[in-house]
């Protein structure tokens, strides 16, 4: 079991407020850096487990076409709602009789893309905001910094749903919104880091070399601060998954037919008195996944925090 | 500390101002004419000026802002497309609902975090602890809409002990606090419980677990005090922390309680702009995001204010 | 070696390397609303001369201004009032910009490993700064490589190694020749073997002398233990709260003391001699805050010998001997202070 210490991912905004360490992790020999951080995490058996898990929903959404046993918008009316266990749907089928297992395959694509890509597009945005913020300094970074506490002033669930429910239904624009809310918190971790990096005397010896200081942001800060935050970033993915599968719970993401979780389960509400069991389903993927990012980031900062 | 009020509260008035615009922005950012969920379909080209003046929507942006800040200063967030009633009087019934929905569940949440958290804290990686992590990352893992769904489906539909959705009886639209409206409230209020109860547990135990590692209780512990002693001390110690997470974590319930709310159909504001979305009703969709947001933001302060007092480790300067 | 013509060489031996005028340095601390907060005088008002070749040992308690004075040579902090003249040339002006200034003044700092990157390897730390100034990346390797050898570090065994696969004075060799990879003509050490278990910092000591005279280097040698100073410089500067308290040359100063602070810090080292070992401390408490340093001469709060006058008048830092500074009352003639020499008689 990880001993988790931070607040992450219940709501993000909670988790950036505390400060970032950065930990100088002690690297074995020969290996540098992210190699010995692999090395420790591929001996804590929970983040394996974890990481597993991830495989096998990643590689059956990718592969779905190949696996599902049936055509997962292809319906029955004489074939609604079988329960789980079925000769032909062996996770029951939906409310249009559809098959349950197909569909679920298939919803991973979807809900894997709205989940990751805007922590993606977060990450990279943010990280430059954030990096620029902090060695910078000076009014660039109060402007950056003033924006980003305005957009701290939301819950992040609140603003999501804002965000959408202003910019209509639709795919693209939920990947919009959750990056909207994302850039800020990771913003705002870079930030933090980037001022504590700059400080440090090998950045003033490579400042008083003469570098320009783009060469020493490439060189000196970028691998520095980039650590840190991708484990925050990883940490939000969790988070993500459950915003965007959300979102489509509400109407606001993927419209249907297509397969996807938290539109899934909306739809199978009103099977609950029916077929729990199958109305339950698609919040058990959204949960898996979530929860194994969630273990897996809890690892990867372990891996990365452990000083001797 | 009156200098530290002072200075925090200058500090949240550019943050307001900043919260205010983004919601103003909100409603442009929408495609599409506003009007057109007002405008009947074959509305004359003068009727649409017309209109377009009544709502001020034909002048430049910067002057619209200006103007609308000032109404909402005043008190006046607009008026909603879909029911013809004031923003305000709409928002503030559903704010007392899911005041009371979001602070049931955070101090349902804060007690059994807190409980989780010392326990863990205390007993640190012993089996307790993984049970107490694991209970920890659970509650800020699971997708509590789902969450909401299965408690359902469990004690509604298959046990039938409690009611699925609604605050009260017959659709009773405002909660009161006696036994009929309390079995309401149950499901909603645990459903919302998990995420500060993870939160909350997670803080506590890295807290306890600082605190019981630091020296001054190694100290007190040979001077010979006893183990509910340095109990007290680690209350005090991990007290001002523990209540600063637990006002932010009230602040994100009711921000971002409209899963929670569509799910059991609580009248709250989640489930106000669930409606203001579908139908599209834009003023009333700002005048709740601004109410929330401005919620927020004051119990930011608040919180802040309070841990300061509390805790004399921070500077006051 | 050490009479190498350098083609940088301006004004001759007689012109100083680097010359400080009126340096001062106030960071302002937090303050409150509608006020900043108070000031701190970490540097306040600093003049000095470093001669070509020499080694100027700076000493001082912890606070007094010497790591400072240092970050504002480098030019990491900018000095709010005066000016630093680089063998005659006025920093900042036409002649000399800030670039060619830094490849001719460079530092190792004190914490070896604070100032090397985790993510680099040995190597590429050194190599860091040739490249940035044109050098390819291979050329920059193998000028780091030799460097590494020059401060006797095997470049096969250590150039891929990363900081914490060295030990702490290895690090301090890497930076070291970190610093020397600009070929500088002025090193600013600070602190530099300060960390170091003292079998380590001899030979670290050892090496930084062979460097001098093999590069023709000078060296500012900021340390707060006198035994190194004493060894290393030719000359030594004693700070004490943003102040130069005495200059002059090494033996002069640690042999004669003309300043009660400098005195105080000779006597606060602990003897080897047990029957020499004082049972009294020279020197007690703390400095007086830099935020709000007392009126007068700033050591008088400490000074055994103070007077009315060093409550009341500043002493300035006037010659007490040949080339020997001092910035006490009691060494001028006239100054009002009892212990003060008697004015020469007018003839």
């Amino acid at each position: 079991m990880t001993t988790p210490t931070s607040l992450a991912s219940a709501d993000p905004g909670a988790a950036a407020a505390a400060p970032v360490e950065i930990a100088e992790a002690p690297i074995q020999a020969g290996r540098g850096y992210w190699g010995s951080v692999l090395a420790r995490l591929v001996r804590d058996p929970v983040a394996m487990a974890a990481a597993f898990v991830i495989l096998c929903i990643v590689l059956a959404a990718i592969f779905a076409p190949l696996i599902a046993p049936m055509d997962p918008f292809k319906g029955s009316m004489i074939r609604r709602l079988k329960p789980v266990g079925d000769a032909t749907y062996w996770l029951g089928s939906d409310e249009l009789g559809r098959d349950m297992l197909s569909r679920l395959l298939y919803a991973g694509r979807l809900s894997l893309f709205m989940g990751v890509l805007p922590v993606v597009i977060a990450f990279f945005i943010g990280s430059g905001l954030g990096i620029l913020a902090g060695y910078a300094g000076g009014w660039i970074n109060t402007l950056i910094m003033r924006v980003v506490d305005v957009f701290f002033a939301f819950p992040s669930v609140l603003l999501a749903i804002a965000l959408s429910g202003a910019l209509g239904a639709g795919i693209l624009n939920s990947i919009v919104s959750l990056t909207v809310v994302f850039v800020p918190q990771i913003t705002r971790v870079a930030e933090s880091v980037t001022v504590q990096i700059r400080n440090r005397d090998y950045v003033e010896a490579a400042r008083v070399s003469g570098a320009n200081p783009f060469r020493v942001v490439r060189v000196q800060v970028l691998g520095n601060v980039l650590g840190p935050v991708f484990v925050y970033a990883t940490s939000l993915i969790s988070v993500s998954m459950i915003l965007a599968s959300g979102l489509s719970f509400l109407g606001l993401g993927v419209k249907p037919p297509e397969p996807e979780w938290g539109l899934m389960l909306n739809t199978l509400r009103t099977a609950i008195y029916v077929n729990p069991l199958v109305a339950a389903l698609p919040g058990v993927m959204i949960f898996l996944t979530s929860i194994s990012f969630n273990l897996l980031s809890d690892g990867l900062r372990s891996a990365m925090e452990v000083r001797q | 500390m009156l200098t530290f009020v002072l200075k925090r509260i200058a500090y949240a008035a550019p943050v307001a101002l900043g919260v205010s615009l983004v919601c103003f922005l909100l409603v442009h950012l929408a495609p599409g004419d506003p009007l057109s969920a007002i405008l009947p379909v074959d509305a004359t080209a003068e009727m649409q000026a017309q209109m377009r003046a009544a709502y001020g929507l034909d002048k430049p942006l910067p002057v619209q802002y200006g103007l609308w800040l000032w109404k909402v200063l005043q008190g006046d967030l607009g008026t909603s497309i879909a029911t013809g009633r004031p923003v305000l009087s709409e928002v503030g019934r559903a704010v007392s609902n899911s005041l009371i929905l979001a602070s049931v569940a955070t101090l349902i949440g804060f007690t059994f975090g807190t409980f989780f958290g010392f326990v863990a804290g205390y007993a640190q990686d012993s089996w307790l602890d993984r049970a107490a992590s694991a209970i920890a990352v659970f509650g800020v893992s699971v997708p509590h809409y789902w969450l909401g769904i299965v408690l359902v489906i469990i004690f509604s539909a298959t046990l039938g002990w409690l009611p699925p959705t609604g605050a009260g009886p017959q659709g009773s639209g405002n909660w009161w606090p006696d036994a009929e409206h309390l079995r309401y409230l149950v499901l909603p209020a645990i459903t919302m419980s998990v995420i500060p109860m993870g939160v909350i547990s997670r803080t506590v135990r890295a807290l306890v677990g600082d605190i019981l590692h630091q020296d001054f209780v190694q100290a007190l512990r040979a001077k010979g005090l006893s183990e509910f002693g340095v109990f007290k001390h680690v209350v005090k110690n991990a007290a001002p922390t523990a209540i600063a997470i637990m006002g932010l974590q009230l602040g994100y319930l009711l921000g971002g309680s409209i899963l929670i709310e569509t799910v059991f159909a609580w009248p709250g504001t989640g489930f106000l702009l669930n409606a203001a979305i579908f139908q599209r009703d834009l003023p009333l969709l700002q005048g709740t995001i601004l109410v929330l947001a401005m919620f927020f933001v004051t119990l930011n302060l608040l919180v802040d204010v309070v841990q300061t007092a509390l805790d004399p480790r921070i500077q006051r300067a | 070696m050490s009479e190498t013509l350098d083609t940088r060489d301006r004004g001759g031996p007689a012109q100083p390397l680097l010359a400080v005028r009126g340096l001062v340095k106030h960071f302002v601390s937090k303050g409150g609303l509608f006020s900043k907060g108070p000031i701190v005088r970490a540097v306040d008002g600093v003049d000095f001369e470093v001669m070509k070749g020499e080694t100027l040992g700076v000493v001082g308690e912890s606070g007094c201004g010497k790591s400072t004075t240092a970050r504002l040579l480098m030019q990491i902090n900018q000095p709010d009032r005066g000016e630093i003249v680089f063998d005659g040339e006025l920093l900042g002006s036409r002649a000399l910009d800030l670039k060619t200034y830094r490849r001719q003044v460079q530092m190792v700092f004190q914490d070896s490993y604070a100032s090397l990157n985790p993510r680099l390897t040995v190597e590429e730390t050194v190599a860091f700064g040739p490249q940035s100034h044109g050098q390819s990346r291979k050329e920059a390797l193998g000028r780091a490589h030799d460097l590494l050898r020059r401060v006797g570090l095997e470049p096969r065994r250590f150039g891929g190694r990363y900081p914490h696969e060295v030990s702490g004075g290895q690090r301090q060799r890497v930076n070291i020749a970190r610093a020397l990879a600009l070929e500088p003509r002025l090193l600013i050490l600070d602190e530099a073997v300060s960390a170091l278990d003292k079998s380590v910092e001899a030979q670290v000591l050892n090496l930084l002398a062979d460097l001098k005279r093999d590069f023709g280097l000078t060296y500012i040698f900021i340390s707060h233990d006198l035994n190194v100073v004493r060894f290393m410089s030719d000359r030594v500067m004693v700070m004490y709260l943003g102040q130069v308290a005495e200059l002059g040359p090494a033996d002069d100063i640690l042999a004669s003391p003309r300043h009660p602070y400098t005195a105080a810090l000779l006597a606060s080292q602990p003897s080897t001699d047990p029957q020499a070992r004082i049972s009294e401390a020279p020197l007690t408490g703390d400095p007086p805050n830099p935020i709000n340093p007392p009126p007068g001469c700033r050591f008088h709060t400490r000074c055994r010998f103070a007077a009315p006058v060093c409550s009341t008048r500043e002493p300035g830092l006037d010659p007490v001997a040949p080339s020997h500074l001092a910035a006490c009352h009691m060494a001028v003639p006239g100054s009002g202070h009892p212990e003060a020499p008697s004015l020469p008689m007018a003839a």
